[in-house]
């Protein structure tokens, strides 16, 4: 069934497709609508689930780490500042390997206070440990929803589902809602290997020594640093496991088959612009533009930003002239974020791309076509090379 | 390693002795109890039990006479604080150590 709603919306029908068992949220700013749609759900009765309302994003998160320990499929939403107050609770859930799914609706962070779209929530939160994955438009956040609760459970890590704060959360567009009937098919019933017990009492992620000792049977436990290895190992294998789950999400929905890099008119272009979330779709409106002006030039968005994509980037980019990297974020005192990461992706090919950074958009100023149509026109000059320091596109001073 | 499970290592640690290894080493002094005082162990028979109730590591047995497992007392004090009758005397351990040796 296609209808037309919110982003926000398109979530939470997501998530009551999930058949998601708890959700805790802070309901207050920078919380979005997405939340007041699920308790709605659950108020009704459209949705079984336990809505536990909490006085901040930290216990919101806590509840949702003791919800999953307990073996329930778990969800949670919030926005920026919210995030940050998680932080603690965002380490705390990946090193204790919960499939927390959390819809991240990306706004600029404070000081000082904006509600408007930026990266820099999620960005910052990069080396927690969670998957991130950022969608592009309604379609892409109810599919990425439910493709996030597969991934999760199947990886035994939480994952971020971001999306352009106002920009996709509070416009409306059309998107199709999938069909309970193949959701099943998709998405199995969570089984946790173990989930908290009274009749089988255990110590979840008490002090853990420096070296390994052994445990009640006798047997060798993981020390903190070995579990530290296995999360980031896992990490990686997920990358795989994300291809996977996508081929079989396109097997039973028809949509997607792109799980890293969403290419538009890539194929036989010199230079490629690169960005996460909805950001490439408006790209693609310039791109046209530049192709009826004879220059050769795509746009891919990157739909997955933890774990790295790194081998995709290097597979779709290696053999191209130039990349430009557009981002909603900063590593204060260095450059974008992405463009680092990218760059260091292409390190070891040679005769690798030039790679140009532009950082637009900041708490929600707004972007314009022609604005990305010029920044992409110089990018595109032979003569333009790297970029040294990002260059700011719509800054007024 | 390519076909573990996925989070196969990640702290879980089941209820028993020694899962936090061998936490008797830590100890700097050892309660030793008087056995001439100790209710349970003068009446002889089931009483008191206030140090087994006390002890926040769970290694006093709720015994006639009651014992204390040195393999995971760390030493705290709080059962010699606790014992009704005082019972209960904190020892140096080094000085047990050298009388041990000799």
């Amino acid at each position: 069934m296609h209808i037309i709603e919110s982003g926000n919306v398109a979530a939470a029908l997501g998530v009551k497709l999930a058949g998601v068992q708890v959700i805790a949220a802070y309901p207050i700013t920078p919380q979005t609508p997405l939340t007041e749609k699920l308790s709605e759900l659950v108020d009704s009765g459209d949705m079984k689930a336990e809505y536990i309302p909490v006085e901040s994003e930290h216990s919101a998160l806590s509840v949702c780490i003791a919800a999953s320990s307990a073996g329930s499929r778990t969800f949670t939403a919030t926005s920026a500042n919210g995030l940050l107050y998680m932080n603690e609770q965002l380490h705390w859930a990946a090193g204790a390997r919960l499939p927390i799914v959390m819809c991240v609706v990306n706004r600029g962070v404070g000081a000082p206070w904006t509600v408007w779209n930026d990266h820099q929530d999620a960005i910052s939160q990069r080396d927690t440990g969670w998957i991130q994955l950022y969608a592009c438009d309604h379609q892409q956040i109810i599919d990425t929803v439910l493709k996030a609760f597969c991934l999760a459970e199947t990886v035994s890590s939480p994952v971020m589902v971001c999306y352009d704060g106002y920009i996709l959360s509070h416009t409306y567009m059309p998107f199709e809602i999938p069909h309970e009937d193949a959701v099943q098919q998709f998405l199995p019933p969570f089984t946790p290997e173990y989930k908290l017990d009274p009749k089988f009492p255990a110590n979840l992620n008490t002090v853990t020594l420096p070296d390994p000792r052994p445990d009640v049977r006798g047997e060798l436990a993981p020390g903190y640093m070995e579990i530290r290895h296995n999360l980031h190992m896992d990490m990686r294998r997920s990358l795989d496991v994300i291809a996977d789950i996508e081929t079989k999400f396109t097997d039973v929905f028809g949509r997607g088959g792109t799980p890293f890099i969403e290419p538009y008119r890539c194929e036989d272009a010199d230079y490629v612009a690169v960005c996460l979330g909805s950001l490439s779709y408006h790209l693609r409106d310039v791109i046209d533009m530049l192709r009826e002006e004879g220059v050769a030039i795509g746009v891919a968005g990157l739909r997955v930003y933890r774990p790295f994509p790194d081998q995709a980037i290097r597979d779709a980019f290696s053999h191209k002239k130039g990349l430009i990297v557009f981002e909603k974020a900063l590593s204060y005192g260095y450059e974008g974020p992405l463009y680092a990461d990218i760059k260091a992706a292409l390190y070891a090919v040679s005769d690798r791309p030039t790679v140009r950074n532009y950082i637009l958009g900041l708490g929600g100023r707004e972007i314009k076509t022609t604005q990305l149509a010029a920044a992409l026109r110089e990018s595109c000059q032979v003569s333009a090379g790297s970029t040294d320091v990002p260059e700011f596109i719509g800054l007024k001073m | 390693m390519k076909d573990e499970k996925f989070g196969c290592r990640k702290s879980y640690s089941e209820p028993g002795p020694g899962d936090g290894g061998r936490t008797g080493s830590w100890r700097v002094l050892r309660p030793v109890i008087d056995l001439t005082k100790c209710i349970p162990a003068k009446k002889n028979k089931p009483a008191c039990f206030t140090c087994w109730l006390y002890c926040p590591d769970g290694v006093i047995s709720k015994t006639v006479p009651p014992t204390i497992d040195y393999e995971y007392c760390k030493g705290c004090e709080i059962c010699a604080e606790e014992c009704p009758v005082g019972a209960i005397t904190m020892i140096e351990e080094s000085i047990l150590i050298m009388e041990e040796e000799e």
